[in-house]
């Protein structure tokens, strides 16, 4: 009798152990299999790269998204700081993308539960534009912008 | 030398994780002094693990400045878990750094 309940114990700890690698193994693979896709980051208007990213689907204007750091004016449009948060639960991916950029798709990353919705990261601009933040939080996009003005553009960014 | 410089620092009980790489991000656009074309070198890839675990992966343009720095926030981490931190840009060149936190 008690040895079969340890047994069962040991059975009932390998199997939660072996789902938690596999939780774990399928979340990676999720993020490693996303390949950097050349065309994505392609020279081309603003509207193709959104819809070759996002297709035709709804993005829904978000005030969830925060922007700080991001100033109004940059005087060198090669280093421009953001900050990106944001309250939106399950984020998978954020995407920064500058509208007026000859290649508009700036940077995507892909966070894990592990991380807290929030990225830092410099942006090179071509001259005054749009910086649009896409957020995928469940599948469903949320977008915000803010409109930068260069004064010095980024060496052809 | 390591082309990545790693800090990290407690912050309102997460742990800021941040990163500085020294790489030209070059967008194949600019002309050096003589009017060459310089060719384009950027990195393409930036992946981050915590013990081992992928905690992210990023898509980087040409239109990530020089020497591009990021920062995180992992909603946990404590001292002694070990970050580390590698990328890969368009010419095939990877680096890699290790930092355990202090």
């Amino acid at each position: 009798m008690l040895k079969s309940r340890r047994k069962f114990i040991k059975a009932l700890l390998s199997i939660s152990v072996y789902g938690l690698t596999m939780a774990g193994s399928i979340l990676q693979s999720t993020m490693a299999q996303t390949p950097w896709l050349k065309e994505n980051f392609s020279t081309g208007s603003f509207d193709q790269t959104m819809r070759r990213l996002f297709g035709a689907g709804d993005i829904i204007d978000s005030n969830k998204i925060k922007i700080s750091r991001l100033p109004r004016v940059a005087e060198n449009g090669a280093i421009v700081p953001i900050t990106i948060s944001s309250t939106l639960e399950h984020v998978e991916k954020i995407s920064i993308l500058v509208e007026q950029n000859p290649s508009p798709l700036s940077a995507e990353f892909f966070l894990s539960p592990a991380l807290a919705v929030h990225v830092s990261a410099r942006l090179k601009m071509a001259k005054t534009s749009n910086v649009v933040i896409i957020v995928q939080s469940a599948g469903k996009y949320y977008r915000t912008s803010r409109l930068v003005k260069v004064t010095t553009g980024g060496c052809g960014a | 030398m390591s082309s990545i410089k790693i800090r990290t620092k407690r912050r309102d009980g997460h742990t800021q994780i941040r990163l500085l790489i020294t790489h030209p991000m070059a967008n194949g656009r600019g002309k050096d002094k003589l009017g060459k074309a310089i060719p384009a070198k950027h990195i393409t890839l930036l992946s981050i693990t915590h013990n081992d675990l992928q905690i992210l992966t990023a898509h980087l343009s040409a239109s990530i400045s020089k020497n591009p720095y990021f920062d995180f926030l992992l909603k946990e981490g404590n001292q002694g878990d070990t970050i580390s931190i590698s990328w890969t840009d368009n010419l095939g060149k990877t680096d890699s750094a290790t930092y355990i936190i202090k």
